[in-house]
């Protein structure tokens, strides 16, 4: 162990807490905004202008405004957070200005909390004691004697009522040692964030008469330290949709002031990069990332120690590290959220990687289109070099490291390392085969490691927690969480973290809520315009890099999309081709060509022009694509059409040899007419045709000319009277 | 610098005026790095975010400062989505085409803008006001559709609010004048 190292990180620790002592904050009232692009565009910015209103004219300097990344709730934001010392922590959703108004004078000045705007409410009360327990059931413990319902039946047993202490389940705290595993089990209590471990009855036992009733804490059972999510959980743990969730990657999210260096050190901030130098061997670490079962979040999946372990045998010693956040799939917003709610946590990750392969510059590769994201890590870069967390001598070991941060410029490929690559050098993102790898010749010809900004993201995890602790968290093949970003016909939309190998339908199902509007969900579509639709049958899949692939598609980044019974599968795929034909670099003639026949051959199906030498001929296209592009781009093109076609031939064949499309999505196939027995002559049809095609006299029946019909849908959603059929 | 051709004297000072000090400065400080073409994507932000668009001028300027091959810059430019080679309208109305706003009904909304306008996507009206264009994926999937009106977010846009949003920023405009 280098003790320099340790007197240096608590040196700056130690400023860190006086800065946040200062503030002063444990003992005020705490009124807590989200930040972050989504929860902007919902309207945080006005919501935080106005509370800073009311508190100035307030004239109280017992509350403060905190600020912090989102949690993942997109569909609810803005959300709002409202804690008051010793009460339990409340949170609002979809505030705005009004509503700040009601919450300030209500909740914070009055102390009457808005159980009517609750976040995923409105509850009738809100309980004095709420005890979260861990129903994880990963390392072998038991739900059905586990302590959560024994629990439940002794308080009522003993006349305690569910409006004084409620009982909910939620998933790993992270505070089991190897001994314990399956033996003990944890709870939470709030608001008091009292942790306990308990093996037995007796113990709940205690817990009841001494910390319910007589308001002591048992220190005999309380669990010390900092687990992992456990201020998320002190926070969000009631929200159903958070807790089932595993906050490991995102434990921060909608906790942490994304641009105050001292609340990250508040919260195990550099305790893993402090770790790592003191030990002095990248060896090290590399073995503990490798134990951990780390893959790479980007959507290959390939080891990440088993990467690093390359980027360190490498023999030429100046060597590269990248943090790939070009994060363009559709539908994926994972990497912009840990950059915009733990801008720190990311780069830390990245700091210990390099000193695990000798790297002494990295480079943060980010899209232009994520502005925040770039303005919150280029302020983080700034505050670690600032302390001294970057630069020359980090942390006194001897070790220099510095980041720069590289924007992208609107091309999908560029998430392809190579490609990658060749945009930081100034150059055309095309890529260039491989062998050599750039762990061998990357960068300017260097060795160069590059990772996604979640596989660097779990790093100060691993570390700080424990390698066997992360791999027990996932699969065999496959350690730790991972995030999705849930979207499309799924009634809560947002970011989902859950262990490796929890099943498709925990996600959509339960963590989602289903699909909207009580309608069936038809699929599900992973890995955007690289992955595939997995259908509603399938829901049973566990999620992981093996599974999906077995299932036809991929893990991808991160992206989930929930499509339902009016979602057209050819559509769906014709939607994906077009994309990756736009974004094809044009390097390599498979890509090139084969995306843009692919696509013509959809649009003639979609069109219904399409013949069944024409889906013969897509399939062979596509499998001749997947096989001999040059990079994944083209070769993970085809999936979208492989595993429709796979999965919904009956589709397809309905759009070919019936013309008809099931879904009545695909415009050429659809048939709109005005049902003259229902049609009361209302004119609202008539009125709201954007080509006004349709034409009759007040209280007569309408007529659509078929001709000049556009069949944009207008008069079927318009009609009140069911008199616009479609077919 | 060293002189590149014989009249290198009046090539940077025209390739100075058509960029701007602010960034013929930053264009110097690449030079400090080992190596400054990599630094090219870089600049071209920075005149884009400057002028609102790359133009032949700015193109030529940028080969001939950061001493890059004329090809090279025209090529990377137009390589790359983000970077346009056309001034655009005052307003810059992105319709966001992501998968989650695909499912949720953005083609409907992409119609209807373009039947307001006018114009298609890439496209400027003619009074200068809008230019429209797709966005691939604004990573805001859990509001979608999106459509974003310079840095304003427009969440949960459905067809009929298009011509409420577009209204807004003709009465701004018909205010300023």
């Amino acid at each position: 162990m280098n003790a320099d190292v340790a007197k240096q990180f608590e040196v700056l620790q130690a400023r860190a807490e006086k800065v946040r002592a200062e503030q002063d904050r444990d003992h005020k009232i705490v009124i807590q905004v989200g930040s972050a692009t989504c929860e902007n565009a919902a309207g945080a910015r006005d919501v935080l202008d106005e509370f800073r209103k009311h508190l100035a004219a307030s004239g109280r300097d017992d509350i403060v405004l905190h600020q912090t990344g989102c949690t993942g709730r997109c569909s609810r934001e803005p959300i709002v957070g409202v804690f008051v010392p010793g009460r339990m922590p409340i949170k609002y959703q979809q505030v705005d200005r009004a509503a700040v108004h009601e919450i300030f004078t209500s909740h914070v000045l009055g102390g009457r909390p808005l159980l009517d705007r609750v976040l995923d409410g409105p509850v009738e009360k809100v309980s004095r004691h709420e005890i979260l327990y861990c129903a994880s059931q990963r390392c072998g413990w038991d739900e059905r004697t586990a302590c959560g319902v024994a629990m439940e039946k002794k308080l009522r047993e003993r006349g305690i009522s569910p409006d004084e202490v409620s009982v909910s389940r939620t998933t790993c705290f992270g505070a089991c040692g190897t001994k314990e595993v399956g033996k003990v089990s944890h709870l939470l209590v709030r608001p008091d964030k009292v942790l306990y471990r308990v093996a037995d009855e007796a113990d709940l036992d205690e817990i009841i008469q001494r910390h319910v009733i007589e308001g002591k804490v048992v220190d005999r059972l309380k669990v010390p330290g900092k687990t992992v999510g456990r201020k998320f959980f002190e926070i969000y743990g009631d929200v159903a949709f958070f807790n089932r969730q595993s906050r490991v990657v995102l434990r921060h999210n909608g906790v942490i002031d994304p641009t105050s260096i001292e609340e990250y050190f508040h919260y195990r901030g550099f305790q893993a990069l402090a770790t790592v130098l003191g030990r002095g061997d990248p060896q090290w670490v590399i073995s503990e990332v490798t134990a951990a079962k780390l893959r790479g979040r980007g959507g290959g999946g390939y080891p990440t120690g088993r990467k690093w372990a390359m980027g360190a045998a490498a023999k030429d010693k100046t060597r590269y590290l990248i943090c790939n956040a070009d994060e363009g799939d559709p539908g994926a917003f994972m990497d912009r959220s840990m950059l915009e709610s733990d801008p720190l946590n990311v780069l830390e990750g990245m700091i210990i990687g390099a000193y695990a392969i000798g790297a002494h510059q990295g480079y943060v590769y980010v899209r232009a289109e994520y502005p925040l994201a770039i303005e919150r890590i280029d302020n983080a870069i700034r505050l670690c070099r600032e302390y001294g967390l970057l630069g020359k001598n980090i942390l006194g070991s001897g070790f220099d490291f510095d980041l720069e941060i590289r924007l992208g410029a609107g091309a999908f490929v560029c998430g392809e390392e190579t490609s990658l690559i060749h945009s930081i050098e100034g150059e055309r993102g095309q890529p260039a085969i491989r062998p050599p790898y750039p762990t061998e010749r990357g960068l300017w010809g260097k060795p160069t490691v590059i990772n996604n900004v979640e596989s660097f993201a779990n790093v100060t995890a691993i570390v700080n927690y424990g390698a066997e602790w992360f791999a027990r968290l996932g699969t065999e093949e496959s350690g730790g969480t991972k995030v999705f970003a849930l979207a499309g016909r799924v009634r809560h939309t947002g970011l989902v973290e859950v262990p490796m190998g929890t099943t498709l339908a925990e996600v959509v199902s339960e963590i989602g809520g289903g699909a909207v509007g009580g309608k069936g969900i038809k699929a599900v579509q992973t890995g955007g315009p690289a992955g595939g639709c997995i259908p509603a049958a399938w829901l049973e899949t566990p999620v992981d890099f093996d599974t999906l692939a077995k299932a036809g598609s991929i893990m991808g980044s991160g992206g989930m999309i929930v499509l339902d019974e009016t979602d057209c599968m050819v559509d769906i795929a014709q939607y994906f081709m077009a994309f990756s034909q736009d974004e094809s670099c044009g390097k390599c003639t498979p890509c090139r060509e084969g995306t843009k026949r692919m696509l013509e051959i959809l649009n003639r199906v979609t069109g219904g022009r399409g013949t069944m030498e024409d889906l013969d001929r897509l399939r062979r296209l596509a499998l001749l694509v997947k096989k001999s592009s040059l990079c994944g781009l083209g070769r993970a093109a085809p999936n979208p059409v492989l595993s429709t076609l796979e999965h919904y031939r009956d589709e397809y064949l309905a759009h070919v040899v019936d013309r008809r499309c099931p879904s009545k999505k695909c415009k050429a196939l659809v048939h709109y007419e005005i049902n003259a027995e229902k049609c009361i002559g209302c004119t609202a049809c008539a009125r709201n045709c954007p080509v006004e095609c349709i034409s009759g006299t007040r209280k007569s029946p309408h007529v659509i000319d078929q001709a000049r019909c556009i069949k944009c849908g207008r008069c079927f959603e318009v009609c009140r009277f069911d008199a616009v059929t479609r077919t | 610098m060293t002189a590149s051709t014989d009249n290198w004297e009046e090539v940077q000072a025209t390739s100075r005026e058509a960029l701007g000090p602010a960034i013929v400065e930053y264009i110097d400080e690449c030079h400090q790095d080992p190596a400054p073409a990599g630094k090219l994507i870089a600049v071209l932000h920075r005149v884009q975010a400057e002028y609102g668009y790359l133009g032949a001028a700015h193109l030529d300027a940028v080969a001939q400062l950061l001493r890059v091959p004329a090809a090279k810059v025209a090529g990377v430019a137009s390589f790359y989505h983000f970077f346009r080679l056309e001034p655009r309208g005052k307003h810059v109305i992105n319709v966001c085409m992501g998968t989650a706003c695909y499912v949720k009904g953005a083609d409907q909304i992409a119609a209807r803008l373009i039947s307001e306008l006018g114009i298609t996507f890439g496209e400027t009206s003619s009074d200068g006001m809008f230019s429209l264009e797709a966005a691939r994926c604004l990573g805001t999937c859990g509001l979608a559709p999106i459509v974003m009106v310079d840095d304003d977010v427009h969440a949960q846009v459905t067809p009929d609010q298009v011509p409420i949003i577009l209204d807004k920023y003709l009465r701004q405009a018909t205010a300023e004048t």
